[in-house]
């Protein structure tokens, strides 16, 4: 269904060595717009090492990256920001003793200047917050709330949306789903189908099969740092992914 | 089906709870922000029914200022390393060592403009010192490497000095801890007059209030407290914060060493002694958090005068100074407990 829109990432060849380790050897991804892909393997597979390379944060040792057809050397997270490719880690990588603006703001709050010195403007941050939490539709009691006030799946839906408040193109997703109470699943999901309609191509690394058959297009498998096998979602099943993870065709 | 209709029938009891509490909840803020102010005007008030005619007095009052305003300093530097979850245990030796260096550039016959200057860079020196060392060396904890420097730093000091004091200063000099501004043109007597060290606490703390809410630099400052790999992951540099905290941190430390000098009149080899566990400890009386992130200014201030008013109140009704150590310690640990209580409450588990 995806296939014919946009190309926005493009892994070709990617090979990482770790000392005389291999991590990955020769993996090729690609991820449309408006397209979800799921990464699934087994632990060491090699799952992390390559968001890892996609977000900038490892160089990878041979391959290239291309972003909207272009090739992009990564030297650092913040060159994969600039491009528009972010990352929405594991351990949700939000100040507890902020509230919910200025975590999706962290680092890139807006200011307004008095003479010559910077303030925040914390109008503009919460005017900005509200906004973008209505766009995705994400219920909280106001922008002012403190994150550790937030129960674990509106921290995640704070961490995607603060992922997405700079136009990303590309959202890498690690275990969205994998701290959360049953109940508040199912709205990180939706949240991942509401990025998908706006046209953002979403990458996420997941255990659970529901999780990958609720809002993938697409999933790839990783097995010992190498493509195992690939397929849209709707040619295949539960039970041969499950034997991909085990490196089963 | 069935399971899903009681789960959203428990949905709907965990929301009637969250309203049962709600108002609790909602007066938590208003206790983590104020309840050390009314803990404050307690005291001032109990303190005042104790000594109905001294305690309130125009003079007593500006001595206990007086009294606070090195500490003050030395607290809000203190502060703001807390609130990224460190700890600065140098701040007593940076500001012994920056006084006996400007004693010595007094005596050697510097402009009054120098020796002002000296201690303030001295300081803010000292405390990059701390902040190279424990971002560039790594150290695992601040606490080791101020606590290297509590040593080096006052070993420093007294190497410099020959462990003697050196006294008198010019007035210039002494301004800031000294100063008296004149009140008599508002029909007050000569007595009432405004030290000028109360003014200088109020305007420093009143630009680090500005510094830390209203500033990117600030709120990255609570952000490492709250969570240092978030503030990295936003792209914060965290090593450059740290060094600017600890540096500010000397350079109040240093401002310290300036109102000391003025007080004294002398550069001391004691000086500050044991100061630093002062400020760390009015930090913990204002509700700062160990655990990092959290923390007023305002606060700091209360802390601070919470403590000056307890030594001042004991010293006026004769009570021994033992006791008044017994007492500070007793508040510090029920400070920490009612901070404990507090996360208690508003954190989600």
């Amino acid at each position: 269904m995806t296939s014919t829109n946009k190309l926005l990432l493009e892994a070709k060849g990617i090979t990482k060595y770790f000392g005389t380790i291999t991590a990955l050897e020769n993996v090729n991804l690609k991820v449309h717009e408006g397209e979800c892909l799921g990464v699934v393997g087994d632990n060491g597979a090699g799952k992390s090492t390559l968001m890892k390379v996609l977000s900038g944060l490892y160089k990878p040792s041979a391959g290239a990256l291309f972003f909207e057809g272009k090739e992009h050397v990564l030297d650092s997270p913040k060159d994969s920001q600039n491009l528009g490719l972010e990352m929405v880690y594991q351990d949700l990588a939000l100040a507890g003793n902020l509230p919910i603006g200025e975590n999706i703001f962290l680092g890139r709050e807006p200011t307004k200047n008095i003479g010559f010195l910077k303030f925040l403007d914390f109008k503009k941050i919460q005017e900005m917050t509200s906004a973008h939490l209505e766009k995705l539709k994400i219920n909280v009691k106001s922008a002012d709330q403190k994150v550790e006030e937030l129960s674990g799946g509106q921290r995640q839906a704070v961490a995607i949306a603060r992922s997405t408040a700079f136009n990303a193109k590309v959202v890498i997703m690690d275990e969205p789903t994998a701290a959360l109470a049953i109940k508040e699943v199912g709205k990180v999901l939706d949240l991942i189908n509401k990025l998908k309609s706006t046209g953002v191509g979403v990458i996420v690394i997941s255990h659970r099969m529901d999780d990958i058959f609720t809002v993938c297009d697409r999933v790839m498998a990783l097995f010992q740092g190498t493509n195992f096998a690939e397929s849209q979602l709707d040619k295949t099943s539960r039970d041969e992914v499950i034997g991909w993870i085990m490196g089963k065709k | 089906m069935k399971s899903l209709v009681g789960l959203w029938e428990k949905n709907k009891m965990e929301d009637k709870e969250k309203k049962q509490d709600s108002l609790y909840v909602k007066l938590i803020p208003y206790f983590e922000k104020y309840g050390i102010l009314l803990l404050l005007v307690i005291m001032i008030l109990v303190m005042h029914i104790l000594q109905p005619d001294v305690f309130l007095s125009w003079r007593n009052v500006t001595n206990v200022f007086k009294q606070i305003s090195w500490q003050s300093m030395l607290a809000l530097g203190v502060f703001m390393v807390i609130v990224t979850a460190g700890i600065d245990l140098s701040v007593g030796s940076i500001m012994m060592l920056s006084l006996m260096i400007l004693a010595i550039v007094a005596k050697a016959g510097a402009p009054w403009f120098i020796v002002v200057l000296v201690p303030l860079f001295a300081g803010f020196l000292c405390g990059l010192v701390n902040g190279l060392g424990i971002t560039l060396l790594r150290m695992p904890h601040p606490f080791i490497m101020t606590l290297g420097t509590l040593y080096i730093f006052r070993g420093t000091g007294n190497l410099i000095s020959g462990g003697t004091p050196i006294s008198g200063f010019t007035d210039e000099v002494r301004y800031l801890g000294h100063g008296r501004i004149d009140l008599t043109w508002l029909g007050l007597e000569k007595s009432q007059y405004l030290p000028v060290s109360l003014v200088l606490i109020a305007v420093v703390y009143f630009v680090f209030w500005v510094f830390l809410n209203h500033s990117r630099t600030g709120k990255w400052i609570y952000a490492i407290g709250g969570n240092p790999s978030a503030a990295r992951a936003s792209g914060i540099n965290v090593n450059k914060i740290l060094i600017i905290v600890y540096s500010l941190c000397g350079f109040l430390s240093g401002i310290g060493a300036l109102i000391l000098a003025g007080r004294t009149d002398s550069g001391y080899p004691n000086a500050g002694l044991q100061s630093e566990l002062d400020a760390i400890a009015a930090c913990i009386i204002g509700g700062a958090s160990f655990f990092g992130g959290r923390g007023t200014v305002l606060g700091v201030f209360a802390g601070v005068m919470i403590m000056g008013i307890l030594r001042n109140g004991l010293n006026l009704m004769d009570v021994s100074s033992f006791w008044q150590q017994v007492l500070i310690g007793s508040i510090i640990v029920l400070a920490v407990y009612v901070d404990v209580l507090r996360r208690d409450f508003g954190t989600r588990k």
